[in-house]
């Protein structure tokens, strides 16, 4: 079994370097192919106007906060059962890329707001599953940092982030029955698309410049982390 | 097993009759804050009538959360806690026990002292019955997920604002869900279907929440 030949840090750390440059290069050409389809080729909306171009960015990032929050448990519950030091590190690497883009997203998502909606906020589902999320991230970076011995740090997190993600269905779908307003979703696998085929490229585009952008990210971030732990 | 159990629950509940006043303060607590709300928006019954439900469950909350690091800790800085683990008993079953005493001091008398609180803000009567219920169903899951991050905080320092920082957003179905009952049945539309999804948060976290517990003070004990 070659499966653990990559869990130790040491056979690791230039993997990751190696695939991190790759994949911050194809971040980078998807992005501005994504972008250049998304401002330049894309249709303007018959209802939305130009405003709706920020979709481009706000989707994605939704997609990706909350993607990013299951792979981090994922990592988290690896850590717990096979105690491998590296999927303790992905996990805390992961946290600060997923709590990005659901930050990117709520803002992103206000600004479109206000001109279709005609204000930054409101107290939908959607935006306050969102809010929730970020919380959940901000809570599991801040019991990682109170901690200072880091194996106990990252099993401690691995805690939450699983108690987190079994609660994140409970608490969309108690948030959905409580109130919505935000239209449903756009894009869905079972069903064709309501939207423009080049839209949905533009979009499609971007989901796989952030899918890019943060194995790039997690991947610099990890090696910091296995530095950081290798030195002391 | 039910032995430990039942051995743990007692302890804890003596311990707490010997503290009288943290019991009190909890409570003494939501007393408090229920009755800031008015003061700070205003004493109009009809709006008064329209935010009870929250006013009450998000106090209900907040006293829970406060209760909730006493929970180990006393137990952590004697090395009782350490012998628990070390006990014949499931620790999964120490945590449960532990978990349900601290909701019989802090959830159920907040949960019967809550319809006094409702007569303040002008609830009708006959929502009290829902409110009650609400609350005590409600409640134990506060002090299950509660004892997840208490364990999971334990002997860290700034532990008190870190703890509410991982339980808040954990809560935030049972208080959607809980003060939906009231605002159902005071709606006319009955909050039965509100309060048969709280039994079932109880029962999912009363299965789960015990494991996680026990994980979490191994991890802060090795």
């Amino acid at each position: 079994m070659k499966w653990f030949w990559y869990a130790s840090p040491q056979t690791f750390y230039p993997v990751a370097g190696h695939i991190a440059r790759w994949c911050a290069a194809a971040a980078a050409l998807l992005a501005a192919a994504g972008l250049y389809v998304g401002f330049f080729v894309a249709p303007t909306d018959a209802q939305q106007g130009e405003a709706y171009r920020i979709i481009f960015i706000h989707v994605p990032a939704a997609w990706m906060s909350m993607f990013l929050y299951v792979v981090m448990a994922l990592w988290a519950a690896l850590g717990l059962a096979l105690n491998t030091r590296l999927s303790g590190m992905m996990a805390s690497a992961l946290a600060p890329t997923g709590a990005l883009f659901t930050f990117i997203a709520l803002w992103t998502g206000s600004l479109w707001g206000r001109p279709t909606w005609g204000t930054y906020w409101v107290w939908d589902a959607r935006l306050t599953s969102e809010l929730v999320l970020l919380f959940l991230y901000l809570g599991f970076m801040a019991l990682q940092a109170a901690i200072d011995d880091p194996r106990r740090a990252d099993r401690a997190g691995a805690v939450l982030a699983i108690v987190g993600v079994v609660n994140i269905p409970i608490i969309h779908y108690s948030v959905v029955w409580w109130n919505t307003l935000h239209q449903g979703a756009s894009v869905s696998v079972t069903r064709a698309p309501t939207m423009a085929a080049t839209m949905l490229t533009g979009m499609l585009l971007m989901a796989l410049a952030f899918w890019m952008y943060s194995i790039a990210v997690s991947l610099v971030r990890v090696r910091c982390i296995i530095r950081e732990r290798g030195s002391s | 097993m039910f032995a430990a159990a039942r051995c743990v629950v007692y302890r804890d509940l003596l311990l707490a009759l010997r503290r009288r006043s943290d019991v009190a303060t909890a409570l003494l607590f939501f007393v408090i804050v229920t009755s800031l709300f008015p003061l700070g928006i205003g004493a109009e019954p009809n709006l008064l009538r329209a935010i009870a439900p929250g006013v009450i469950w998000v106090s209900a909350l907040l006293s829970s959360l406060l209760s909730l690091r006493r929970l180990f800790e006393a137990d952590h800085d004697d090395g009782t806690l350490e012998q628990m683990l070390l006990g014949a008993a499931p620790l999964g079953v120490v945590a449960a026990a532990k978990a349900f005493a601290h909701w019989l001091v802090s959830g159920l008398p907040i949960a019967v002292i809550a319809p006094l609180i409702a007569l303040q803000y002008d609830l009708a009567a006959q929502l009290f019955g829902v409110l009650a219920l609400s609350l005590l169903l409600g409640t134990p899951v506060l002090s299950l997920i509660g004892a997840i991050g208490a364990a999971l905080t334990l002997g860290l320092r700034g532990g008190g604002v870190l703890l509410s920082l991982l339980v808040l957003p954990l809560y935030v179905p049972v208080l959607i869900i809980g003060a939906g009952a009231v605002e159902m049945a005071a709606a006319g539309l009955g909050g039965g279907g509100q309060l048969l999804l709280l039994a079932a948060m109880l029962v999912v976290a009363a299965a789960f929440a015990p494991w996680a517990i026990s994980a979490g003070l191994r991890i802060s004990l090795e």
